[in-house]
């Protein structure tokens, strides 16, 4: 008996069936649900058989525009998770005053909002700001595809497989219950003993390997491939912002991998990092990962920057005001992110001088964002607005985005923040600045780019609806935090005692059912949208008379993206090509150098995950051998030499002459 | 006035496209040494935490109680000769002689399991002594920086073997030359890391 | 403005702005191929002083300390770190080929902005973590070796 139960122990390691959440109705239902559409999904695209092409066309690609797509579709699908969580924790913080308790016991709310936090940041705002650039970056400067394609395919299904490892958690064991950056020594194995701070470091460093590969990857794709004539001022200023945000990807996450290494050797090894005996200290811990947080903050923002000042240029009808100051603000602010650190940890007992020294070189950073403010508003001064979905998100970002901003300024006063540290103020400065400015930017540059990578516009009308939803949304479900947050409630409560609170928490949760609705409307956007696709579509491959060189190609590109590579003469190439009566080539195309799709991405990835989940649940043998695995897998893809091939310039022509007729039928 | 608009609005000599094939420079190299200097900024916050955290012994041993500086000088020498035996691949392989290469390379790879195997043996000497990782929190920062010193260097002779591999199946084709010129940057720059581990661990340990 | 009248296609209009170099460029970096962005294999001769240096500036810092050259160990720490710096710069010339030409500058960039951000990450955790002892461990460093 003794034996068997070792033998189990060996095969599982601490993985027994009570890790499985039986005892918990909410996560019962969850489980039945996800399991009954996912049986759903699977059963129709088997029925419909669509495997293979799933397998050849998508899962196996290293077409920069599909993995974009995948990014996209892998941000939405867990926004979808991430937001459960919000309006759970909005339910719960409305109802638990005095006697009420609310409908969740502290732990499964403290993993409810630690999850909350990894996901929005890591797998909904990371990989949708990832797929953007992917999809976007590469056309804009005149590239076939980025500089290694197929480490692209590998980074998207890393973030994949740490996606995957997340929402594992929610039925195999727990989540973290310390917050979303882990902090010690509540982290530690002395007061976290169980599996969820393990499915936190696994999922993070399995999905930073892959962000920090798909950095180099743009990084380099920006500095060699942009199609000649293009200098590095002629580049698209969403090119630009990629540039920068990729830069701190490459110079941060390593930060957070090295980090993460030394919490998971204190949880391992028993290693005396972060701990509170043995000369560890754990505020070394804090310190180390806001080296990595701040970037962060600005690897979000940036990239959406760019999507406004695309956005306005556009829908204004205008050459963007200001190009060279945005610029160097886009470079100002990369740099200013790595010495602003410390201002999330001012209470923690640093002196005068080095919390002064924060403090100013946070203010600082309010200045090249400020100039970009009003680059947009200049503009837009007499501009002729088309006010589309798109401007609207640009429109509605200014008025939220300055708030927040101005509230960050507010918080990078010590005096003041030792006030207002930890509490609701500070969680609505950051989903003011995160909702106002990434969120709304992701959607404007759905909304924008979507008729460039799929051929069909976004209806127009659900798109608004969404928008108004989303914007009053968010005005009802946050500004109540700020007086909360004013009143000194701190955050992360579960449970209120003084019941004059409750109005706010009430409006707030209002506030996010209307966020729900700007959701709901957001999908049926897209349902309705592929519904009325034939009447929504786009032949003309620029459907808003737009400035940079992706317009310059049909909708959706072919392949190859553009059948001659465009030679730059000025910024907005595409403008300058529009307005000195540029003509379509039609004749003498040549054979195109492309990359060849591979599975050896999936193979990598999935064998990676395996190795994470074995190390969460200390199955040693299955951790070893899928690590070996990795490593052999890799060694073998490295004898595969046979990696590209041409499309035929007949090929070529037979898509390009298709374009010419649907062009002729158009005019 | 009326000529420079009219120039602005022609269309340009050259055209707007390239009608021949575009070739973008090959990025592999300048990728890998942006790879490298993200691995620099992974090993600078182990620096920093060596830096921090290096004094705290715990009522434990030190610097002084542990580290013998002849092992130390006779691992970097190990470290300094496979660099300059990788140098000498390099030489041969920009000849395009493949025999010599791979001789140079099979002796970079011994001086790299050399270094490796005595690092471990002072790794397995201090656990001996009670001083292992779990000591205390310099010895925690200790492992972990020359350990993952250690590590990179593993995977670098990993490497290097299925280089070796592949330059006997396909010879010095471009893209295994890129492929050692890579391993190049790899191995030159964890010679750069170690100087500093040797310097700011063990010198200046010795010396705290 | 913009919206002023086009003119017939094919007309030559000089257009200086293009660099037209960049196109013949790409070519010429295709026959080498192989060649990593241009940026030399180095030569025996470098190779040979890049080891001699760095055998010295390794043999010194090592005799300095080993020997017990100096009484005074500041002057020790500083002089091997002088030498660390000396010898990281040695091997990033004659190693890794490092100029400012290779990869059009690029290479020389992302290091300089590297090291930048190791320095700040370095120096910045030292001050930064220097405080929070002082103000919330108050102690000696000789307690903080011996504090269990």
């Amino acid at each position: 008996m003794r034996d068997n139960s070792e033998l189990i122990h060996f095969i599982f390691g601490r993985l027994t069936w009570a890790a499985i959440p039986f005892h918990v109705p909410i996560l019962v239902y969850t489980f039945i649900v996800v399991a009954i559409l996912g049986i759903a999904l699977l059963a129709t695209i088997t029925w419909m058989g669509k495997w293979g092409y799933l397998w050849r066309e998508w899962f196996t690609s290293v077409d920069h525009k599909k993995i974009g797509i995948m990014y996209m579709v892998l941000g939405i699908v867990m926004m979808l998770r991430g937001f459960s969580d919000a309006i759970m924790m909005r339910l719960q913080q409305a109802m638990a005053f005095g006697g009420s308790t609310g409908y969740l016991p502290p732990e499964h709310y403290d993993q409810i909002f630690t999850a909350h936090g990894v996901i929005m940041i890591f797998f909904v705002a990371m990989p949708m700001v990832v797929g953007l650039m992917n999809v976007v970056m590469p056309l804009q400067i005149g590239a076939r595809d980025v500089a290694f394609p197929f480490l692209n395919n590998f980074s998207f299904w890393m973030t994949v497989a740490g996606a995957i490892l997340v929402m594992l958690s929610l039925f195999v064991g727990e989540f973290a219950r310390t917050g979303w950056l882990a902090y010690p020594p509540l982290s530690g194995i002395a007061y976290s003993p169980d599996a969820g701070v393990d499915y936190y470091i696994w999922s993070l460093q399995i999905a930073g390997v892959g962000t920090l590969l798909s950095g180099v990857n743009m990084v380099v794709t920006i500095i060699k491939m942009r199609a000649p004539g293009m200098t590095l001022m002629k580049m698209p200023i969403f090119t630009w912002t990629a540039l920068c945000t990729n830069v701190l990807i490459v110079a941060a996450f390593p930060v957070l991998t090295a980090v993460l290494v030394l919490l998971s050797l204190d949880r391992y090894v028993g290693t005396d990092f972060f701990t509170n005996d043995f000369g560890g200290n754990p505020m070394m811990y804090v310190n180390l990962i806001w080296i990595w947080g701040h970037p962060e903050v600005y690897i979000l923002i940036l990239p959406l920057f760019g999507v406004f000042s695309e956005v306005v240029s556009t829908f204004c009808g205008k050459k963007l005001f200001g190009y060279a100051s945005m610029v160097y603000a886009t470079v100002v602010i990369t740099i200013l992110s790595y010495l602003v650190w410390l201002h999330h940890f001012f209470t923690m007992g640093s002196g005068a001088s080095v919390n002064s020294f924060f403090g100013i070189t946070t203010m600082i950073i309010s200045i090249p964002t400020g100039a970009k403010m009003f680059n947009w508003l200049f503009t837009m001064y007499r501009g002729r607005i088309n006010f589309d979905v798109p401007m609207l998100w640009t429109m509605g970002f200014m008025f939220t985005f300055v708030i927040g901003g101005m509230t960050g300024v507010l918080l990078a006063v010590p005096p003041a923040d030792f006030e207002l540290h930890n509490s609701l103020f500070l969680v609505a400065h950051f989903h003011n600045v995160i909702i106002g400015g990434v969120l709304f930017g992701l959607f404007a540059g759905i909304n924008y780019w979507f008729p460039k990578s799929i051929g069909f516009r976004l209806d127009a009308f659900w798109g608004k609806v969404s928008f108004w939803f989303w914007l009053s949304g968010f005005w009802f479900a946050f500004m109540p935090l700020y007086i909360l947050g004013l009143m000194g409630v701190t955050r992360r409560l579960s449970h209120f005692d003084d019941p004059s609170l409750q109005i706010w928490f009430q409006i707030a949760a209002f506030g996010a059912a209307l966020i729900f609705l700007g959701i709901l409307a957001f999908l049926v956007q897209i349902y309705v949208s592929i519904r009325n696709r034939d009447s929504l579509r786009d032949h003309t491959g620029d459907i808003w008379g737009g400035r940079t060189l992706e317009w310059s190609t049909s909708s959706p590109p072919p392949d190859y993206n553009f059948a001659f590579t465009p030679l730059v003469h000025e910024l907005d190439a595409w403008a300058d090509m529009k307005q000195r009566g540029y003509q379509r080539p039609e004749q003498g195309f040549l054979p195109i150098h492309m990359p060849k799709n591979t599975g050896a991405g999936v193979i990598l990835a999935f064998l990676a995950m395996v190795c994470g989940f074995a190390m969460i649940w200390h199955i040693w043998w299955m951790a070893a051998a899928s690590f070996i695995g990795l490593i052999a897998a890799a060694i073998v893809h490295t004898f595969n030499y046979n990696r590209d091939f041409h499309i035929p310039a007949a090929e070529v022509a037979r898509i390009e002459d298709a374009r010419s007729r649907l062009l002729a039928q158009q005019a | 006035m009326t000529q420079a608009t009219d120039a602005m609005n022609a269309p340009p000599a050259q055209g707007f496209y390239l009608t021949e094939e575009h070739h973008p420079e090959n990025g592999t190299m300048l990728g890998f040494w942006i790879y490298l200097m993200s691995d620099c900024l992974l090993f600078a916050v182990l620096f920093a935490m060596y830096g921090v955290l290096g004094g705290n012994y715990a009522a434990g041993p030190g610097p002084k109680d542990l580290f013998e500086l002849p092992t130390v000088l006779l691992n970097t020498s190990m470290l300094l000769l496979s660099s300059i035996t990788y140098g000498f691949a390099m030489l041969e392989m920009a000849r395009q002689r493949k025999g010599a290469t791979l001789l140079w390379l099979a002796i970079t790879g011994c001086f790299g399991v050399a270094f490796v195997t005595l690092e471990l043996t002072e790794f397995a000497h201090f656990i001996h002594e009670g001083a292992g990782p779990q000591r205390s929190a310099f010895l925690s920062s200790f492992f972990t920086l020359v350990g993952t010193h250690g590590l990179h260097v593993t995977f670098g002779i990993i490497w290097l073997v299925t280089l070796m591999v592949q330059v006997t199946q396909r010879g010095l084709s471009p893209e295994n030359m890129r492929r050692l010129s890579c391993l190049s940057l790899f191995w030159h720059f964890l010679d750069v890391v170690w100087i500093g581990v040797f310097t700011f661990v063990y010198l200046m340990g010795v010396l705290r | 403005m913009s919206t002023a009248s086009e003119l017939p296609h094919g007309g030559a209009a000089g257009d200086a702005d293009v660099d037209t170099r960049h196109v013949h460029g790409h070519d010429e970096a295709h026959v080498h191929g192989h060649g990593p962005g241009g940026a030399a294999h180095g030569s025996f001769k470098g190779y040979m002083t890049g080891f001699l240096l760095s055998v010295v500036l390794t043999g010194i810092p090592f005799w300095l300390v080993m020997g017990k050259v100096f009484q005074d160990h500041q002057t020790t720490t500083l002089i091997v770190l002088a030498f660390a710096i000396v010898q990281i710069l040695v091997h990033m010339v004659y190693f890794l080929h490092l100029n400012t030409s290779s990869e059009g500058g690029w290479n020389m960039l992302a290091l300089i902005f590297t090291m930048v951000l190791v320095v700040i990450t370095l120096s910045g955790s030292l001050w930064v973590m220097y405080h929070m002892n002082a103000n919330m461990m108050p102690m000696s460093p000789q307690d903080m070796r011996n504090m269990p």
